[in-house]
């Protein structure tokens, strides 16, 4: 086990959604390469509160990159330098003696500012609350293998579904788009047989839902890049592809 | 409120038993089921299949968690896999067989009727995900694939790759999100629970806190459900999330809920070893992963080889050699034991001597990288992130860690606890799992109290209810309880001590991992019970909170949430020291066979111990709750 020395973070403070908020800097002497990035801010948050400072607010939970709290930009890369590798994840073995190293909070006009480095994700809940579903109410089910489904299908389902709604896309992309995430999505029960019937009305519902709140994609790729679980920009082609058969189809469907 | 522990276990042979209550429970019909209100505490498994289906029953729900969406919680950590008695692969699974597995699984110390009722479901559960959309991992024809979990000899587990809790969050998830769109449920996020209110006799409702703006409000219903998760975080590091606490629980325990067998803890085997003190969790690598991994620890403790240079007849696989039958698929309890012995005897692994290995030379080269990548590979990368070890080329170190208690708030057949109108789902409750789960069932557990049970067993309780109005929240009980809270987090800011909510975080999960740990003692946990509330009249004087109460504040959220662990801690210690025994994950060193194995003691303990708040953490009232086996036979649990 070594060390690295000399780390300063310069870090966003914000002390509500009203406040302009600033940069704030703090030298870090000594910390273990094991250490994970989240670990530095917990040490550093204690040595804030032990000296009668507020502690910096910043969202995390599971630190095993699956829930999607954590959510930082470092050096200006959402969840920092290392790729498909969410903040928590993030370990100092990855950083240099004397590096400076910028936090800042998610940045994009769907997701406020709650404190320091915690934004408001809700939008995403709302995407998902308007059609991102099966409708298959408890009870009453068909036996799970009365529908083989190959296993290229279902793993196609599966590398979509592993988003972890984290918000990085969004935060990544210039315009604040969230085709990653709604494409993602969308594509998980598009793909599979269970998810035919309601295929149509979905995406119209989602990707309509989605516009309401965030900005325009403009095949910019960045999100692909920030996404910790590595999600494919093709999944933005499948509901491109779906939100554009949806307009004639579930209008013939209306008219039957 | 007085304790009754009447589990209301339905009449008739035990194969029949939940259909005889089934048929015979009383209904509330659907137009009035809307006249209803209940609250629902907590949006993991349990909770959000509870609150998904009470809606689409009809009832009006408010869902509350204290996570900013209802997917962070931290079921969607769980990796492995779920069971279910499904009988796919034909190798000799049934309900039966499942049955049978938990109750021995779980040392003959849980319910019978209820463990029959969770295997009767299991397979409703499987169905139910596949139609919601979950993509379980599939055989090349199309069929559904399962795999093999810890103290079973059938492969009853399905899975989505490593992130099986992930994929049945999201299912239940987009049950809830469905029924929150429709207005069915009102969602309340980022609030937590910080009391429970009684009126009458029985629960009308919550005191919740504004994690955004600090502000404590009352919320009443008809009826409440805790699906509040477990507590395993009292150890301090644990593989839980790093916000998963008991403060649902134990308030409901300091408002009347019995609080069973809070020392059933479990410690699983195979968790990433620590690499330092400041470290604030731990990551756990999946049971499955000893479907192809072999545990050894080298022979010699004064080892000093890397693992590949040490020769095959100076390697120990303890696990295969000690449990011939269940070899490297032993049951957790007894698994993390004999990792301890190793590692006490000095044949630890790694630079601090604190690991033992798992090594999957073998698998590969029996069955090629490719093959090992598609089962586990997101498991691999995770390990090389955390460690900087790549697990294709050395093998992974591990070393048990607290991950899950099967203890929690006590609850009868229909999973009401002892307080009428509030119920406990999922891990929070104690109920199925006796002395010790077996891997893939907690999963199976909270999605059947939520999809399966809750929605029928609430029923019994709410036609007694009718047309009667929800509880009035400017009642004097609501406006006390608000009073009380809002006076807790205000004396958590004025202290002005010295130290962090954490720094006594870390201290009392210390003192309860060594007392209260994989291994007990009298002496230790009488230690332990002079210790914690030492530290807790610390933590009165010497905590320093910073920042204020009407805003975000994580500090004060964790503050009180530590305080909780402290009650909690002194009681799992008072309870693994009146239990006499070792059972499951209680093991207690006084008993013990000659070669180190458990010894129960059927005689004086086969009873649910049930403890009620007295007022005083550390002068709590012990009730039992005698488990009578009618069924399956005591016997002694081996797995040579
Ligand atoms: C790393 C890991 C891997 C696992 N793998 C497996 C596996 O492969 N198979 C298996 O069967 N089991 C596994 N388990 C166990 C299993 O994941 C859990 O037991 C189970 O998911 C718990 O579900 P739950 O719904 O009871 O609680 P949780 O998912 O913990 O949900 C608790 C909910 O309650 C809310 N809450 C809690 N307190 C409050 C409060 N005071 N106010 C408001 N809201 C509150 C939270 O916000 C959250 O929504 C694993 C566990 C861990 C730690
Ligand atoms: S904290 Fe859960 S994904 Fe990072």
């Amino acid at each position: 086990m070594s060390h690295l020395n000399n780390i300063t973070i310069k870090i966003w403070r914000q002390s509500g959604p009203a406040d302009s908020g600033r940069f704030e800097s703090h030298l870090i002497d000594e910390i273990s390469d094991e250490a994970s990035f989240l670990e530095l801010l917990d040490i550093l948050n204690e040595t804030l509160i032990e000296s009668g400072l507020e502690a910096i607010a910043f969202d995390h939970d599971c630190r095993e990159g699956i829930c999607g709290t954590c959510s930082l930009m470092i050096d200006g890369r959402a969840h920092g330098p290392e790729r498909g590798t969410a903040t928590c994840q993030l370990h100092m073995r990855k950083f240099s003696s004397g590096d400076t190293i910028v936090v800042e909070p998610w940045r994009a006009k769907a997701f406020p500012i709650i404190k320091d480095l915690m934004v408001d994700r809700a939008p995403l809940d709302r995407i998902i609350e308007s059609g991102g579903f099966i409708t298959a109410e408890t009870g009453g089910a068909p036996d799970a293998n009365l529908i083989p489904i190959p296993k290229p299908v279902a793993d196609a389902s599966m590398d979509a579904a592993e988003c972890i709604g984290c918000g990085a896309c969004v935060a990544a992309c210039p315009n604040g788009a969230a085709n990653l995430f709604t494409g993602a999505k969308m594509s998980h029960l598009n793909l599979l047989p269970q998810g035919q019937a309601e295929r149509f009305k979905r995406a119209e519902a989602m990707v309509e839902t989605m516009d309401e709140y965030f900005g325009s994609c403009t095949n910019h790729g960045e999100c692909e890049a920030a996404c910790p679980k590595s999600i494919s920009i093709d999944v933005i082609a499948m509901m491109n592809a779906d939100y554009l058969k949806s307009k004639f189809k579930n209008r013939k469907s209306l008219s039957r | 409120m007085s304790i009754n522990l009447d589990a209301k276990i339905p009449d008739g042979p035990m194969a029949d038993k939940w259909n005889n209550y089934k048929a015979h429970e009383k209904l509330v019909n659907p137009s009035n089921k809307r006249k209803f209100k209940i609250i629902v505490v907590g949006t993991g498994l349990a909770g959000a299949s509870a609150a998904a289906t009470l809606a689409e029953l009809g009832y009006g729900v408010d869902a509350f968690t204290f996570h900013d969406s209802p997917r962070r919680a931290h079921s969607i950590a769980a990796q492995g896999g779920i069971n279910a008695a499904k009988n796919y692969k034909g190798d000799g699974d049934s309900v039966y067989r499942l049955f049978y597995d938990t109750v021995k699984g779980g040392d003959f110390r849980s319910r019978e009727a209820n463990v029959h009722r969770l295997a009767e479901v299991s397979v409703n559960i499987i169905d139910q995900m596949v139609a919601q959309g979950v993509p379980f991992a599939r055989e090349y024809g199309g069929m559904l694939d399962n795999r093999s979990f810890g103290g079973a000899q059938v492969s009853r587990t399905f899975y989505a790759r490593g992130q099986t809790g992930q994929q049945l969050l999201i299912g239940a998830y987009q049950q809830l999100a469905r029924q929150i769109g429709l207005g069915n449920v009102n969602l309340y996020n980022r609030m937590e629970l910080v009391d429970i209110v009684n009126i009458d006799g029985r629960c009308a409702g919550i005191v919740t806190r504004d994690l955004l703006t600090g502000e404590v409000s009352s919320h009443s219903a008809h009826a409440v459900v805790l699906a509040t998760g477990g507590y395993g975080n009292a150890f301090y590091l644990s593989t839980n999330a790093m916000a998963c606490n008991a403060t649902a629980v134990w308030r409901a325990h300091r408002k009347g809920a019995a609080f069973a067998n809070p020392c059933y803890t479990q410690i699983h085997p195979t968790c990433i070893p620590q690499a330092d003190d400041f470290q604030s969790k731990l990551t756990l690598m999946s049971e499955s992963l000893r479907n192809d991994g072999r545990v050894w620890v080298p022979k010699s403790a004064d080892e000093t080889r890397a693992a590949a240079d040490i020769p095959e007849g100076e390697r120990d696989y303890y696990l295969e050699r000690i449990y011939p039958s269940f070899g490297n698929l032993a049951p957790r309890d007894v698994s993390s034991r004999a990792a301890k012995r190793a590692v006490d005897a000095g044949q630890g692994v790694g630079p601090l001597k604190n690991g033992v290995y798992l090594d999957f030379a073998e698998a590969i080269g029996r069955l090629g990288e490719d093959v090992i990548r598609e089962r586990y590979g997101n498991l691999f990368e995770m390990y090389e992130r955390i460690t900087g070890e790549n697990p294709y080329q050395v093998p992974m170190r591990i070393y048990p860690a607290s991950h899950y208690t099967m203890g929690g708030l006590w609850v009868d057949y229909e999973l009401m606890t002892t307080v009428p109108g509030l119920y406990c789902a999922g891990e929070a409750n104690y109920s199925d799992h006796g002395a010790n789960r077996l891997g893939a069932s907690a999963l199976m557990q909270g999605l059947a109290d939520g999809y399966f049970v809750l929605p029928y067993t609430i029923s019994n309780f709410l036609s007694g209810l009718l047309n009667k109005p929800i509880p009035d929240t400017g009642h004097e009980e609501f406006k006390k309880a608000e009073t009380a809270a809002s006076d807790r987090f205000k004396r958590f800011l004025s202290i002005g001590g010295t130290r962090s909510p954490d720094y006594f975080h870390r201290e009392l999960g210390k003192i309860i991992w060594d007392n209260c740990g994989m291994e007990r003692t009298q002496q230790g946990l009488e230690q332990a019970l002079s210790e914690i509330p030492a530290l807790y009249e610390e933590f009165k004087t010497d905590l320093r909170v910073t920042g204020d109460g009407e805003s975000t504040n994580q500090t004060l959220e964790k503050a009180g949430r530590v305080e909780d662990f402290f009650e909690l801690g002194m009681l799992m210690c008072r309870d693994a020291l009146t239990r006499e025994e070792s059972c499951g994950g209680h093991f207690r060193a006084e008993h013990q066979e000659g070669d180190g194995e458990a010894k129960r003691d059927d005689e004086n303990f086969a009873h649910v111990a049930a403890w009620e708040w007295s007022g005083d953490p550390m002068a709590p009232i012990r009730h039992q709750e005698e488990l009578e086996y009618e069924v399956i036979q005591f016997q002694t649990r081996s797995y040579k």
